[in-house]
């Protein structure tokens, strides 16, 4: 079907759904025949989309990453088209109980941190990066401890960061890594009472998910889609509760600047490695 | 533009003295914010990226208004007005997408749709609604206290039985009364509050007769008398019936209207003081219900002329429903009679007899008298009234 435009994602929640079926419809109103599949998982998602079963991947940082690498290795080419304005300039924050003795990052020597997912940008390859960067090697000079809720949705699931943060409120670990919206979020929820943490440390900002396309997408289909995506109003009612549900007020184009942070984690702990060789070996 | 927080941090509602600062500023343009909490330029970067804010870091911080608040407004409605005496108040067809909102709110576009059956303003309203509801409001009475339950209630025994039965009738048919506006409560659009709060209020005053008509049947008795399957077959014509204005009519014009000259009927004959007082006080009562039921239908006919049609035929239809049972169960008309005699002499029971009579006349000549206030000739009201249910209700 020369003609439908079909987008990978992963269902890291059932309103992801409800989201894309919004979205085919609003699509189709303005003649383009967009469709989604689903995958449990961001690694599929990578191996599908490489293996050409979708055409654009709602991708997250990691499956971003994953994707270029691959497609550098392969010889081929990939794109960040579009995202979200909140996929930009997001830091991570290590927090720690305001009423303790930690003062300084140095201070965590010895300790015990949180953090989210073991594959969570977020929650746990960023702000382990910053620590290592500045001298405190993860697994060495402290020990981590990992949340691990939804192991392959790279930390799109909240769960993992929340664990982390009533661990530190229930005095279990020293310190936990969070997005600096979610350390708001829980002293709003009580998860962590305001006035109960201080934030010890925040990362450089990075940016997080993209519409990631290969060389070989049917261009004007992408083009297409890019333009009604980068279209959306929130000041159109029938599109607003779909914006509302994905988490943003509108689409802006793609870039990649915001990835470094991520990149620098993923070199010094070598995280998408394995994968990367397992998928060449199989396109290649 | 600048705004200072002090002490106060996004974790504790710093967020609005923000949203103050940026609703006094047009999109595009900035607010320094200053502020002593230190996770204030963290957490005004998060606020700002989930709310369509850009989030300079400087110091100090600022924040640029984004249009995504304003864009949520736009194409919002005003939902009628607060005061339904002005004009264009009460919309003729309020659409599904007002929902719950309050009438005379702006209602944000993309709310959800809440289907109502009873939408159109020809169907349920009344102008005189406002009023009644707000004097059913005054004329709530506490059952506790209303009614001087300790006043001597001393009857020969089988005077006695006849109230108790009197009262098991009048509670069954006061439960019909209760269910049937609580059926079309929740179907009314609330955009037409006061017809919305004058079937709520209705619904109470019913609960509150069969409060008091069972508190005076187990005064003196442990058990209540008899409900007839003639009588139950009469009231679930009135639950069956999914048309509103025909089960206001039935109900409220004739029924109801029946049943307040029953219940002035107790009140002049009643063999004690509690029968007395409860009797006044539920008609009371009832002459709301009936007032009500009979503006809605007037303003109805008046609009659509052919409801007077249906409103016949379905007089019609339920006397043919009805046609195979007994009507008015003889134990509760033998009740009326001796309640009215007070005495066993023949000549106690034949002025029973014919106040009883008298009662039937009085109930048909207020139905007749309804039925031309909506628009039915002499001719039509006398036929339909005597279709009326043998039930009284």
């Amino acid at each position: 079907m020369t003609n439908t435009i079909l987008m990978g994602a992963v269902a890291y929640d059932p309103k992801v759904v409800t989201i894309w079926e919004g979205f085919v419809a609003w699509f189709a109103e303005r003649g383009l025949d967009f469709d989604f599949v689903l995958y449990s998982n961001y690694e599929q998602q990578v191996r599908s989309h490489l293996a050409g079963h979708v055409h654009v991947a709602w991708n997250s940082p990691l499956a971003w990453l994953q994707t270029e690498r691959v497609a550098q290795r392969l010889g081929r080419r990939a794109e960040a088209i579009a995202m979200r304005d909140t996929d930009m300039d997001l830091t991570s924050v290590i927090v720690v109980r305001a009423d303790g003795p930690i003062q300084t990052l140095e201070d965590l020597a010895g300790r015990t941190v949180a953090v989210g997912a073991a594959d969570s940008p977020q929650a746990t390859l960023i702000p382990l990066e910053h620590l290592a960067a500045a001298g405190l090697t993860p697994g060495e000079r402290f020990t981590v401890r990992t949340f691990d809720v939804l192991v392959g949705k790279h930390g799109d699931h909240i769960g993992g960061e929340r664990d982390a943060a009533r661990a530190l409120a229930g005095g279990e670990v020293d310190a936990a890594c969070m997005i600096d919206g979610n350390h708001l979020l829980f002293a709003k929820e009580g998860t962590l009472p305001p006035g109960s943490t201080r934030v010890l440390a925040q990362t450089s900002p990075y940016d997080h998910c993209n519409f990631t396309v290969l060389d070989d997408a049917p261009a004007p289909l992408v083009a297409r889609f890019r333009e009604l995506l980068l279209s959306m109003r929130y000041d159109d009612p029938v599109v607003r509760p779909l914006l509302d549900l994905e988490g943003l007020k509108e689409w802006r184009p793609g870039r990649t600047a915001g990835y470094a942070p991520l990149q620098a984690a993923l070199e010094r702990f070598g995280t998408i490695d394995a994968f990367v060789d397992e998928v060449v070996a199989r396109q290649g | 533009m600048d705004v200072d927080l002090g002490e106060l941090g996004f974790d504790r509602g710093g967020h609005l003295l923000v949203k103050r600062a940026l609703h006094g500023v047009p999109v595009g343009r900035r607010v320094v914010v200053r502020g002593d909490d230190p996770h204030l330029p963290i957490h005004l970067r998060a606020w700002c990226r989930a709310q369509g804010h850009r989030f300079h870091l400087g110091p100090p911080p600022t924040v640029e208004r984004g249009d995504a608040h304003e864009g949520r407004w736009r194409g919002a409605e005003r939902a009628g007005h607060v005061d339904p005496a002005r004009p264009d108040a009460v919309a003729e067809h309020p659409p599904a997408r007002w929902g719950l909102a309050a009438r005379g709110a702006t209602v944000e576009a993309g709310s959800p749709p809440m289907h109502f059956g009873l939408d159109r303003r020809v169907e349920v309203w009344a102008d005189e609604a406002a009023a009644l509801y707000a004097q059913a409001v005054a004329a709530q009475w506490d059952p506790s206290t209303a009614i001087d339950w300790s006043a001597a209630v001393d009857l020969p025994p089988e005077i006695e039985d006849a109230v108790v039965q009197v009262m098991t009738y009048l509670i069954e048919n006061e439960t019909a009364a209760l269910l049937v506006p609580a059926r079309a409560l929740g179907r009314i659009h609330p955009h037409f509050r006061e017809v919305m709060q004058l079937l709520a209020i209705q619904v109470a005053d019913e609960a509150r007769h069969i409060e008091v008509f069972t508190r005076r049947a187990t005064l003196r008795r442990e058990h209540l008398g008899l409900s007839t399957a003639g009588g139950q077959a009469s009231l679930k014509t009135l639950l069956d019936e999914p048309d509103f204005a025909l089960a206001s009519l039935l109900l409220s014009v004739l029924g109801e209207g029946s049943f307040l000259s029953l219940l002035w009927f107790l009140h002049e004959h009643a063999p004690d003081p509690v029968t007395r007082d409860v009797a006044r006080l539920a008609a009371q009562d009832e002459a709301r219900h009936v007032a009500f039921g009979l503006a809605h239908l007037r303003r109805h006919v008046q609009v659509d002329p052919s409801l007077r049609g249906r409103l016949a035929a379905a007089v019609h239809q339920r006397h043919q429903a009805l046609a195979h049972t007994a009507g008015l169960n003889e134990e509760v008309f033998d009740s009326l009679v001796l309640i009215a005699a007070g005495g066993w002499e023949p000549r106690d029971i034949l002025r029973g007899w014919q106040a009883v009579q008298a009662l039937e006349h009085d109930m048909d000549q207020g139905r007749r008298k309804r039925l031309v206030r909506l628009g039915f000739d002499e001719a039509q009201a006398e036929a339909l009234s005597e279709l009326h249910t043998r039930n009284f209700m």
